[in-house]
């Protein structure tokens, strides 16, 4: 069996396991993380930080989404390691569209394979590993709380 | 300074070699289009170059030739250049712009055409599963599933699939005209795909596609696993690279310890997962890390981490700039529950700005680095001047069985 370890944490593998058929929007509201419990049939782990909450699932497919919640209420910040990236039409929403166009600006300039890496005023997404071991993070650093540190989304 | 050794000793392993495999009668050398110059190379080693790729842009890419034929045909063949040689993924992938002739295409069990969505770190490629017979020096993978890249009879991509990232169907989008994904895992997928429902594997009707149970054997794999011999590995060999050149050559040598060219020598073993991760100790801290020759540059940690800073031009914001060039320590150390391998290396860090501009030409250029939070992608530069031995899943090799990766 194919199964992968992450160093930190072991992710089950279920037989009949969907990919990973959402994620919440960065930008919405806690509606969004409850609405993913249930589409994933994934386990959920809250964890409150000091200006944040870290709600973590685990899809029986093997994609572990964390998803950076202010206290208000709002998602900031999404990060995921498994087999596959998560359905990034969901996981990114509004701002679906400018990640398109910057990964294809990028190709235009960039030459040669590697990960990638989108640093935009208002928007960072970050996609990297290699077939079979996938890892990411996207998040808006304008909505980030005060005093937080970007490599605390992970 | 590690590749000084073996440099040398290349051109007796070669002689040593092709004695051996001819006494062995190893199969022909069918079409295989590696026939330059007069020299009949060894059946297992294949000539890598970094040169840019196709497109004449692609920086530390290693890219060969591969020749496939329509099965069990000696006359449908075509040899295509241009083929990027990947140790982070595995499978051949064609582009379907590059290829002129026509192979079959992979049904599932109700008579509906297969394709495949293959999710990469950058991107996704998407197209049909066809079989061909994959040559490579004098070794051959017969009726190996392929993946057959932006064919304008599968255009209807998926939701499903472009939600995991934006296409390479074509030259400039992938900067090759393939991938030959020589990694440590067997199939593209592994076990995960075959009940279904990874988004991985789709059957189609009628333009509309979805996903499908893959049997193992008709996953697309890696071809060298299926050679009839040197099918356990692979080593690149790629020469030491001061600074930058406008190309260099080396070799994709088939199996390990099979061979008199192929043996580890003194290289370290590091166990890994199936898909080739192990984990690397930076500054007392431990970070999944794997050796990919798909990657063009070092990426590894962050800014705040490094203490290094990134360009500051937007369009190289993806690399290092050190005002001078670093060399960077870390200690390698074999996938855990595996050999307990630990070992020191280092790399340097030039400054991105200064290698890709002066002069604008180079394809290989050493000391490429730039970050990605959380983990270390050890990238064709820290194969220059290093033998990267790739075993493969559940292989036997002179030192255990596979996965490991060996420098």
């Amino acid at each position: 069996m194919k199964m992968r370890i992450l160093l930190a944490m072991a992710i089950a593998v279920a037989a009949l396991a969907p990919c990973f058929p959402a994620g919440a929007s960065l930008g919405g509201d806690m509606t969004s993380v409850r609405d993913d419990q249930v589409k994933l049939q994934g386990t959920l782990r809250t964890t409150s930080i000091d200006s944040y909450n870290v709600h973590e699932i685990q899809s029986p497919g093997g994609v572990v989404l964390r998803e950076y919640v202010s206290l208000s209420g709002n998602v900031f910040g999404v990060a995921w390691q498994g087999r596959s990236h998560p359905d990034l039409h969901q996981v990114l929403g509004a701002y679906y569209d400018q990640y398109v166009q910057a990964v294809q600006a990028q190709r235009a300039q960039r030459h040669g394979h590697g990960p990638l890496l989108i640093e935009q005023p208002g928007l960072v997404v970050q996609m990297g590993g290699h077939m079979g071991s996938l890892t990411g993070r996207a998040y808006l650093p304008q909505n980030m709380p005060v005093g937080m540190r970007r490599e605390e989304i992970r | 300074m590690r590749a000084l050794p073996s440099r040398i000793l290349l051109p007796l392993g070669l002689v040593a070699a092709s004695v051996m495999t001819f006494g062995c009668g190893a199969g022909s050398n069918g079409t295989s289009g590696s026939s330059q110059n007069g020299n009949n190379p060894p059946s297992n080693v294949q000539t890598i170059t970094v040169n840019g790729g196709p497109d004449s842009n692609f920086v530390d890419g290693a890219f060969t030739s591969v020749t496939v034929c329509v099965p069990g045909s000696t006359t449908s063949c075509q040899t295509i250049s241009g083929i990027l040689v990947d140790t982070g993924s595995s499978g051949l992938r064609i582009l379907s712009s590059a290829l002129t002739i026509s192979l079959p295409q992979q049904n599932n069990s109700s008579g509906n055409p297969v394709a495949e969505c293959a999710a990469f770190a950058s991107g996704i490629t998407w197209g049909p599963v066809q079989t061909a017979d994959v040559k490579m020096a004098g070794e051959v993978a017969s009726s190996m599933p392929i993946q057959v890249i932006g064919s304008s009879n599968f255009s209807n991509i998926p939701g499903t699939c472009t939600a995991q990232g934006v296409p390479m169907d074509d030259l400039a989008n992938l900067g090759a005209n393939g991938l030959l994904g020589v990694g440590q895992a067997v199939q593209d997928c592994g076990s995960a795909c075959v009940p279904g429902g990874q988004q991985m594997y789709y059957a189609c009707l009628s333009s509309v596609c979805a996903d499908t149970p893959e049997s193992l054997a008709l996953q697309v794999q890696n071809p060298v696993a299926s050679f009839a011999t040197d099918n356990n590995g692979v080593i690149i060999e790629l020469p030491a690279v001061s600074g930058g050149e406008a190309s260099v050559s080396g070799s994709l040598i088939f199996g390990i310890g099979t061979q008199s060219n192929n043996g580890l020598g003194g290289a370290t073993v590091f166990g890994t997962d199936p898909f080739g991760d192990f984990s690397t100790t930076y500054n007392t801290t431990a970070y999944i890390s794997f050796l990919d020759s798909g990657s063009n540059g070092i990426y590894f940690l962050d800014s705040n981490t490094t203490g290094i800073p990134l360009c500051t031009q937007p369009s190289l914001n993806f690399l290092y700039c050190p005002a001078s060039a670093k060399d960077i320590s870390v200690v390698n150390n074999a996938f855990m529950g595996t050999n307990g391998a630990s070992a020191p290396a280092s790399f340097p860090v030039g400054n991105g700005l200064n290698l890709v501009s002066n002069p604008p030409n180079n394809n290989a250029i050493n000391g490429l680095a730039g970050p990605f939070p959380g983990l270390i992608d050890f990238g064709l530069p820290f194969f220059f001047g290093r033998n990267v031995f790739t075993a493969f899943d559940g292989k036997s090799t002179p030192a255990g069985t596979g996965p490991y990766t060996a420098y």
